[in-house]
């Protein structure tokens, strides 16, 4: 059972949400929030090990190569530029295709690993997380190895990046079930609503959390409403949470009311065993 | 010789475009005939990586002089790659920076922008 935690927006609680889940569950927690992952922050794991992940990148054999110019044509990315009979390579621009070997007539193009970030875990790998280097704009791989990793024998929870594009795709991608976590604004609406047009297109179940709930506004709650959509949870706008929050605690430290309420959650979700 | 401005629109009268890469035309002025052509950019609409191929397109078109506002790290790697040197053009016309050019007023440049520069509607003033 993979449940994904995801948003639209950031900034609505998808950590504090996927967290808590894990906290109530004997689980995996994937942190596919690689450009800033920080599920750690929360759920406190020693992380042992640091796994690189590397992506192909072109290298030259200068010997073979004749400056004819084929690689920089084919390559959609600009990563490669020939002038004058000179190969510029732009790695950080490359993202991955191997068009420039194929194009190449001389066979002077091989592929050779750089590092783009690395997988990070605790001594049972019941937390990973991604951790994409500075500058890095390709997140992909990164989510891709982390998903290599994913636990067959437990059910898992993936803490998503926000949006809704391939970052967010990749991660929910073999999922079975979608929680997707919003806040009662115009922009928690109009993202929520773009994550649900992901999450029906890829034809995944899912139900709504809505974050910082506010008695006088409903627009969450009558959007669900009129689109048949299950919310799944109401977390009230709360000074205390917010201050919990702050000093790095979820809101099921805080006492007993929220770690039922999470554990309701979890088990109506299809999580299973709980701790 | 061939001397190239990145440009606003695709004629002599056009306001020079103070990014390089994002540029929507290179005014190309052959300085033996006085005879121009505007040479669409299509470079300016890549997500990525739009210097190095306006840079590219330069080379392989023939240009010896780039006048242009900011030109980016890659961009500057490629122009010095085909011995194309930049010189720092003004807000004005194409054809005012080509007489600035001519007469000695512009200045070579060297020194590179952020990369993405020309992305966040700033510019060299």
């Amino acid at each position: 059972m993979r449940i994904a935690v995801l948003s639209g927006k950031g900034g609505t609680g998808k950590t504090t949400v996927a967290a808590s889940l894990t906290s109530v569950g004997i689980c995996q927690y994937v942190d596919c929030d690689v450009e800033e992952p920080n599920g750690a922050i929360f759920l406190k794991p020693r992380l042992t090990s640091s796994t690189p992940v590397t992506v192909a990148v072109p290298a030259v054999d200068l010997s073979r190569c004749d400056g004819c110019g084929r690689c920089a044509e084919a390559c959609q990315f600009h990563a490669i530029s020939v002038v004058k009979g000179t190969v510029l390579l732009f790695p950080e621009l490359c993202h991955h295709c191997g068009a420039c070997g194929i194009a190449c007539p001389r066979d002077a193009v091989s592929e050779t690993g750089r590092e783009i970030g690395v997988i990070e875990a605790d001594p049972d790998g019941f937390f990973i997380q991604g951790r994409l280097h500075i500058g890095e704009p390709v997140t992909i791989p990164v989510i891709q190895a982390l998903k290599k990793r994913i636990r067959e024998d437990v059910p898992v929870i993936l803490d998503c990046p926000p949006g809704a594009s391939c970052a967010v795709v990749a991660s929910i991608r073999d999922c079975d079930y979608c929680v997707l976590v919003t806040e009662p604004t115009p922009f928690g609406l109009h993202d929520l609503k773009v994550a649900v047009g992901l999450v029906q297109q890829m034809n995944i179940p899912f139900g709504v959390v809505v974050n910082k709930a506010m008695n006088g506004d409903q627009r969450i709650q009558d959007y669900c409403m009129e689109n048949g959509i299950t919310v799944l949870m109401e977390i009230p706008f709360s000074r205390e949470i917010a201050e919990g929050y702050a000093r790095g605690m979820l809101p099921i430290q805080a006492g007993g009311e929220w770690r039922d309420r999470f554990l309701s959650l979890y088990k109506a979700i299809g999580g299973g065993n709980v701790r | 010789m061939k001397i190239a401005v990145s440009a606003e629109g695709d004629t002599l009268t056009s306001i020079m475009d103070m990014r390089f890469g994002r540029a929507p035309y290179f005014i190309m002025i052959d300085t033996d005939t006085g005879e121009y052509e505007a040479v669409d950019n299509g470079a300016a609409q890549s997500s990525g990586g739009a210097g190095i191929a306006a840079a590219q397109m330069l080379v392989d078109k023939g240009i010896k002089i780039l006048i242009t506002g900011n030109v980016g790290p890659n961009a500057m790697k490629v122009l010095t790659a085909g011995d194309i040197p930049v010189y720092g053009g003004r807000q004005s016309t194409v054809r005012e920076n080509m007489e600035a050019y001519n007469t000695g007023l512009l200045e070579k440049i060297d020194t590179t922008v952020p990369a993405h520069f020309g992305l966040g509607g700033q510019g060299r003033r």
